[in-house]
C-alpha cells in the first residue's frame, strides 16, 4: 500500500471513531502536557540558578591563598604530605600577582581589599568596613537596582555606599553627591626608603565622594570575611596602603616583602576557570572556585529532571494504556472490515502499518496539543509565582523555559510510544483469520 | 504465465481438518477436482458440506491441512503471506452471500479499496473504478453508501470489486442467497455474461435450479467429499 493511501484510510478510520479517538488523544496530550510542564520548570529553574550566578560574576573568579594561610580548601590534599609543612610556602606577593597576571585568560589581578575604617559623615565617625571593588564588579547583578552609579574611573575617589549603612548615617536626607572621609591607619615605608626594612604606621585621612547606594555587596569573590559598607575603586584602596593584618607577619618575618592575604583572579569566561585554578594551583598557592561547589548544585539538578521526568512519564503510561485500549475496541469492531479488506488483497503487514499509522496520527496529535498545553500550564504557573512575587514586593523571575529540543524531544516521544502502544494491537489485526472475519453476518 | 491448456483450478487431495478440543473436524477430506479456464462450475452440497471451506482455499484465504491448491499453475502452499496477498488483490476475485461492502465508504470507495492494496496509480483509479462500475450497471450509484442500496445493487457493487483489478478468477460464495429470485437472476445473468466474456466462475451454490440453469458443470460435496451424485437427503437441495 502507498504511503498516502495509508494515511488516507488510517484518516478515515479516525474520524469514524471520532469521539473515542479523540478523547484517546486528549489523554495523550494530558500525559505530554505534564512532562513538558514539569521539565520546563526544572530547566526554567536551572537556567535561572545558572543565570544568577553567572551575572554574581561567581563562576569568572579563583581565589587564591599562601599556603602559610590556608594550605588547601581540598580535605584529600590537606591530609597529604606534601601539605605538612607550611613554613617555606610560596609568599603571595607582588612578584607571584605579576606572574598570575601573565597566565592565559586571566583578565584581572587584584588584591582582595577589605579594611576596618573609621567613617566620619557631617562631623559623626563611626567604625565600618571599607572593601575595593574592581571596574569588571560594574555588570554584578548589585548594580541592576543601584541608585545613582558606579565609579567614574579606576582612580577615582568615590565611594558605593550599601543601603542599609547609608540609612544609618543618614536617614533621611539624599546622600548621592556629599562627601565621606575615611581615617585610617597608612604602612608606610621607613626612612631607610623600602619596606624590607621595616614600616612606619602613619594615621591619615580620605575624603570620598557618594556615586551610589547598593543592596548587597557585588561578588568579588571570597566574601567569607566581613561584610563591606563601603565600596571603593581597589586601585585606590591599595594605593592607600592600609595596614593590613599580614602587615605584622611580614614585619617579623626576616627580609619578608609586603604580601596579600589572597588575590582575586577574574577570568574572561567561567569556563578557563578550571584551568586558570589548575595553573595557579602549580604555582604552589592554594586555590578555591565556585566551580567546587557549583559541582554539587549540577547533580542536584540532574536528579531534580530525572525525578521530573519519572513523574511527568507516569501520565506518558497512561496515556499509551489509553491508545491500546482505542486499538484493541477498534480491532474488535472493525472485525469484519479488517476481514474484507484482506479478502481483496490486503497483505497482513498492510493491515499493520493501518494501525500504526492510526497510533502514531493520535501520537503525534496528542503530543502537539500537549507540548502548548504544557506551555500553557508553565505559562500560569509562571504568572502566578510572579503575581505572588509582586505582593511580596520582588522583582520577577522566569522560572519557566520551554527549549525547542525539549518540545521536539516531547512530540517525538509521544509517536514513539504511540507506536509502542500500537505494537500488540497492529499484530492483532495483521493475525486476524479473513475466513473467520467474514463467517457470518 | 501459465500455458494455455493448463486448468485454471487444480485441487490434489485437499484436506481443511479443523481441531476442536479431542475431536476433528473434517471440514474437506481429500478432494481433488479440476477446473478449466473459461469454464463455470458450480460447487453443491448441503449446509455444512464444506462448500465455502473449499472455496477459501481456492481463494488463497486459507491454507490446508494437507494437499495442495494451484490455481493458473502457482501453487498457493508455496507461497508466503505477503505473496498470498498479492495473488488474492490480482488474480482472484471474491464475492460473497453478505456483500461485504465497507458500510463507511461509498460505492466509489468500495471500488477502489482492491486498487488501494495493488499500489494502482492515483489516477488511473477513477476510470477504472467508473468501468467497473459501469460494467454492473450502477454507473449513476458511485457515492452512495451501502446502506443506501438494494441488496441486488449491493452484490452488483461487490462483483464490481471483485472484478477491478482484473482477476482471471472470480469466486462466488452463495451470491443470491440474500437475494430474492428475480434479483437473485439479475446478480446470475450479469455473472454469466462475465463467463462468456472469459471469465473461469466457481459458483457455490445449495439451489439447484441456479447451477443448472447457469453453470456449465456440477461438482457435488457431502461431508466435506466429492460424490457423484447429488445427495437427496438434506432439505436445502432441491431435485431437478
Ligand atoms: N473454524 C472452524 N472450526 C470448526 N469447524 C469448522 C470451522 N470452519 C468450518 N467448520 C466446519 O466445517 C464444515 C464445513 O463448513 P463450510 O462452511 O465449508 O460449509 P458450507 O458447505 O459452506 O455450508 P453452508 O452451505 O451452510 O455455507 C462445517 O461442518 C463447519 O461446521
Ligand atoms: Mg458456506
Amino acid at each position: 500500500m502507498m504511503a498516502y493511501d495509508m494515511l488516507e484510510l488510517a484518516g478515515r478510520n479516525l474520524k469514524e471513531s471520532k469521539l473515542r479517538n479523540m478523547l484517546t488523544t486528549a489523554g495523550i496530550a494530558v500525559g505530554v502536557a505534564s512532562l513538558v510542564a514539569l521539565l520546563s520548570l526544572g530547566i526554567g529553574l536551572q537556567a535561572w540558578a545558572n543565570r544568577n550566578l553567572n551575572r554574581s560574576g561567581i563562576f569568572e573568579t579563583v581565589a587564591v591563598f599562601s599556603k602559610r594561610d590556608f594550605m588547601s580548601f581540598d580535605s584529600d590534599e590537606r591530609r597529604s604530605e606534601k601539605t605538612k609543612s607550611n613554613e617555606n610556602a610560596q609568599p603571595l606577593d607582588a612578584a607571584a600577582r605579576n606572574e598570575i597576571a601573565k597566565l592565559p585568560n586571566v583578565v584581572e589581578v587584584y588584591p582582595e581589599m577589605r579594611f576596618q575604617t573609621e567613617v566620619v559623615f557631617e562631623g559623626h565617625s563611626q567604625f565600618s568596613t571599607v572593601a575595593g571593588l574592581p571596574l569588571s564588579a560594574r555588570g554584578s547583578d548589585a548594580f541592576d537596582d543601584a541608585q545613582g552609579r558606579f565609579f567614574s574611573g579606576p582612580e577615582a575617589d568615590e565611594v558605593v555606599l550599601q543601603e542599609d549603612f547609608a540609612k544609618r548615617i543618614s536617614p533621611n536626607a539624599p546622600l548621592l553627591g556629599k562627601q565621606v572621609t575615611l581615617r585610617y591607619a597608612e604602612r608606610s615605608a621607613t626612612d631607610a626608603g623600602t619596606q624590607e626594612q621595616g614600616f612606619t604606621v602613619l594615621r591619615r585621612e580620605k575624603t570620598f565622594t557618594i556615586v551610589g547606594i547598593v543592596k548587597q555587596e557585588p561578588y568579588g569573590g571570597w566574601r567569607n570575611f566581613a561584610r563591606g559598607r563601603l565600596f571603593i575603586p581597589v586601585n585606590v584602596a591599595e594605593k592607600m596602603n592600609v595596614l593590613q593584618p599580614s602587615a605584622l607577619r611580614d614585619a617579623v618575618s626576616a627580609g619578608a616583602k609586603p604580601t596579600y592575604i589572597s588575590l582575586l583572579v577574574r577570568v574572561g569566561n567561567p569556563k578557563d576557570a578550571q584551568a586558570v585554578q589548575e595553573a595557579i594551583k602549580k604555582m604552589g598557592f592554594t586555590t578555591w572556585s565556585a566551580l567546587d561547589a557549583s559541582k554539587g548544585m549540577r547533580r542536584f539538578f540532574l536528579a531534580l529532571d530525572l525525578f521530573l521526568i519519572i513523574f511527568g512519564s507516569l501520565g506518558v503510561a497512561v496515556a499509551s494504556l489509553g491508545i491500546i485500549n482505542t486499538l484493541v475496541m477498534a480491532i474488535l469492531e472493525r472485525r469484519r472490515e479488517i476481514g474484507i479488506m484482506k479478502a481483496i488483497g490486503a497483505s497482513d503487514a498492510d493491515v499493520k502499518r493501518l494501525f500504526f499509522a492510526e497510533a502514531a496520527a493520535m501520537g503525534l496529535a496528542g503530543g502537539a496539543f500537549g507540548v502548548a498545553l504544557g506551555w500553557a500550564i508553565g505559562r500560569v504557573i509562571n504568572l502566578g509565582t510572579n503575581w505572588w512575587f509582586a505582593r511580596q514586593d520582588l522583582p520577577p523571575e522566569n522560572f519557566w523555559l520551554v527549549p525547542w529540543w525539549l518540545v521536539a524531544a516531547a512530540i517525538v516521544m509521544a509517536v514513539i510510544v504511540s507506536l509502542v502502544s500500537g505494537l500488540y494491537p497492529a499484530a492483532r489485526a495483521a493475525k486476524l483469520d479473513p475466513v473467520q472475519a467474514l463467517r457470518y453476518e | 504465465m501459465a500455458a494455455p491448456n493448463q486448468p485454471a483450478v487444480l485441487a490434489a487431495n485437499v484436506s481443511r481438518h479443523h481441531k476442536m478440543g479431542a475431536t476433528v473436524v473434517r471440514a474437506l477430506d481429500g478432494v481433488s477436482l479440476e477446473v478449466a479456464r473459461g469454464e463455470f462450475v458450480a460447487l453443491l452440497g448441503s449446509s455444512g458440506s464444506g462448500k465455502s471451506t473449499l472455496l477459501n482455499l481456492i481463494g488463497g484465504l486459507d491454507r490446508p491441512t494437507s494437499g495442495t491448491v494451484t490455481v493458473m499453475g502457482r501453487e498457493l502452499a508455496q507461497m508466503a503471506s505477503g505473496e498470498l496477498a498479492a495473488y488474492r488483490r490480482n488474480t482472484v476475485g471474491m464475492v460473497f452471500q453478505a456483500f461485504n461492502l465497507v458500510p463507511t465508504m461509498t460505492l466509489a470507495e468500495n471500488v477502489e479499496l482492491p486498487m488501494r492494496f495493488a499500489e494502482v496509480p492515483r489516477d488511473e483509479r477513477g476510470g477504472l473504478v467508473r468501468s467497473a462500475l459501469a460494467r454492473v450497471g450502477l454507473g449513476e450509484r458511485a457515492g452512495h453508501r451501502p446502506s443506501e442500496l438494494s441488496g441486488g445493487e449491493q452484490q452488483r457493487g461487490s462483483i464490481a470489486r471483485a472484478l477491478v483489478n482484473q482477476p482471471v478468477l472470480l469466486l462466488a460464495d452463495e451470491p443470491t442467497g440474500n437475494l430474492d429470485s428475480r434479483t437473485g437472476a439479475e446478480i446470475m445473468d450479469l455473472m454469466k455474461a462475465l463467463n462468456r466474456e472469459g471469465m473461469t466462475i466457481v459458483l457455490v451454490t445449495h439451489e439447484r435450479a441456479i447451477a443448472d440453469r447457469y453453470a456449465t458443470r456440477h461438482i457435488f460435496l457431502s461431508d466435506g467429499r466429492l460424490s457423484d451424485r447429488p445427495v437427496l437427503s438434506g432439505t436445502a437441495e432441491v431435485a431437478p
